[in-house]
């Protein structure tokens, strides 16, 4: 019977025996006139129970941040007569607009595919193409371009095995937003994994908003857009006003 | 120094951005032209949304046109009345254009079609101003003993009714044609996002036969008003004129604007004209090489869906 017990307990022990905490360097990102991108410091640690068994398979982290979704159109360019057009279009249903994943060791080591999907991991998870129009032929290829574009605009990124874990308790890295970043709620997720299955998880927050004069700037484009042309075409008139009678004065 | 644009939402550095405004600034100034058709797309290929750098261009070219309409106010080289009428034909001519150029978007392929545009209107202009203004230097060189050039013959523009006179443009022409000019190149503003000085220009010297020397100050005062409209429209509809981005574009293009109006003062109509001619033609040239040649990403993303 106390064997029994016993053998229970040790085959329910690594689904709830580590737990991870982690925190942020900031949990918000201001954009002002000189955001030039910011870098983010994750770090965490693993609480235990009980101590590490010794044939247990090697512990892993990852992390990923997801900026907001939205759909996205994407067109493809055939050549008709000559020249190069835009001929096919799809609306890839959900993509993020910024998403970065880091680990501790090569992705596929690290988790399997089931838990990816079971997770929402990966770029080929999180750009999703729900159905495209039957006209258009290998409809697989637009979340590709997606993943692809994003890449060289240094949105979507994977740093491999650019986590730093110590002692399987203490964990560090740091994941740069670029300038290009959108307004939103950014998902920050960290995964423990052992044996490519998740043991445990934890979720946070960072809120990416305009601060300052860009907030101003573009409150006022978006709610008074008359007043905001109208401003926009006086600046331009004393500008070209400004400089017309600087170069008479500088030419007597 | 990067700096955020708010409403385009990119971070790009500001000497880029008023380096490229003084450039264009001075093309403005010496050729009476916007600028518009050099800008826009070199807003593109430094990453600013299409949309943003249309409706911000229209902006810049407010001020860079104004600049130089002053300069050439106090030189006496705008004809006021001319400019007049090609306007009231601009304005109805913009209002139109931006009603094709929203059928258009409907169909989609409206991106093709205004490169389309671009390189059938920036090929016959830059051709037939190389071809004449390279004529006319050649004849400069040679100096044939000629009388001065008899006195023209009346031709059909002295024909139409509304015979109006011209004073600082030494002409009687009809009304008529200054206002279809005027409205013709309003709709190509209106879809091709630009001033339209670069169609004017040619089309004054050409079809309306005025002098090169008031022709720049008037095409530059018509824009005023046809890209001020433009401004006004998009930001009330699309909400894409970037303050930030206007302001650095327009500082470094009201100074470039006066440097290139003296510039200008400085060189023979003829010269003025060929390198315009080259300047139009390699805009074209590289338009169309884009159109022509695969590009290397098949791929494009666009905004929203559904």
């Amino acid at each position: 019977m106390i064997r029994a017990v016993m053998l229970m307990l040790a085959l329910a022990a690594p689904a709830t025996a580590e737990q991870v905490v982690g925190a942020l360097s900031q949990d918000r990102v201001s954009i002002t006139a000189n955001f030039d991108g910011s870098e983010i410091s994750i770090y965490g640690a693993v609480k235990r129970e009980a101590p590490v068994p010794q044939d247990a398979p090697a512990l892993n982290v990852l992390i990923t941040i997801e900026g907001p979704s939205e759909p996205v159109t994407v067109r493809r360019k055939e050549r008709r007569l000559g020249i190069w057009v835009n001929t096919d279009a799809v609306v890839v249903d959900r993509a993020p607009s910024f998403y970065s994943i880091s680990t501790t060791a090569p992705l596929d080591d690290v988790i399997s595919e089931t838990e990816r999907l079971r997770h929402n991991i990966g770029f080929d998870k999180v750009v999703r193409l729900v159905g495209a129009p039957d006209s258009v032929s290998n409809a697989e290829t637009f979340p590709e371009a997606v993943v692809r574009i994003r890449q060289n605009n240094g949105l979507y990124t994977q740093l491999d095995s650019s986590i730093d874990l110590r002692e399987e308790t203490l964990f560090i890295t740091a994941v740069a937003l670029p300038a290009n970043l959108v307004e939103g709620a950014y998902r920050a997720r960290m995964f423990l994994t052992r044996d490519r299955e998740v043991v445990s998880t934890h979720e946070t927050e960072i809120l990416v908003a305009k601060a300052g004069m860009e907030k101003w700037i573009y409150d006022l484009a978006h709610n008074q857009p008359l007043l905001y042309g109208i401003l926009s075409i006086a600046v331009a008139l004393f500008a070209g006003w400004a400089a017309s009678e600087a170069f008479r004065l500088l030419r007597r | 120094m990067q700096i955020y644009l708010p409403i385009a939402e990119v971070s790009v550095n500001a000497f880029l951005l008023l380096g490229l405004g003084g450039m264009v600034g001075v093309l403005s100034g010496m050729f009476g032209v916007g600028g518009g058709f050099l800008m826009t797309p070199l807003l593109f290929f430094i990453g600013i949304p299409p949309a943003v750098a249309v409706a911000t261009e229209a902006n810049q070219i407010v001020a860079s046109s104004f600049s130089g309409v002053l300069a050439h106010l106090r030189r006496k080289t705008v004809d006021l009345k001319m400019g007049t009428y090609l306007l009231i034909g601009g304005l109805f001519g913009a209002a139109l254009g931006v009603q094709i150029f929203k059928a258009l978007k409907q169909v989609g392929q409206v991106e093709l079609l205004v490169t389309l545009c671009y390189v059938v209107f920036l090929g016959i202009v830059g051709t037939l101003m190389f071809i004449e203004s390279l004529n006319a230097i050649r004849r400069a060189r040679k100096p044939v003993p000629v009388s001065p050039p008899p006195p023209k013959e009346p031709g059909w523009m002295q024909k139409l009714p509304f015979q109006t006179e011209f004073k600082q443009s030494q002409l009687t022409i009809s009304a008529i044609p200054p206002v279809v000019i005027g409205a013709l190149v309003g709709i190509l503003a209106a879809i091709m996002g630009v001033g339209g000085g670069f169609i004017m220009v040619p089309a004054m010297i050409y079809i309306l036969g005025m002098p090169t020397k008031v022709v720049v100050g008037t095409s530059l005062f018509q824009i005023i008003f046809v890209t001020g409209f433009t401004t006004l429209m998009h930001a009330t509809q699309n909400f894409t004129v970037d303050a930030v981005l206007a302001v650095l574009l327009l500082v470094g293009g009201v100074i470039g604007a006066q440097i290139g109006t003296r510039l200008g003062v400085m060189l023979r109509g003829e010269q003025l004209r060929i390198l315009l001619a080259i300047l139009v033609l390699g805009v074209c040239g590289k338009l169309l090489f884009d159109l022509v040649w695969m590009p290397s990403e098949l791929y494009s993303l666009g905004e929203g869906g559904h």
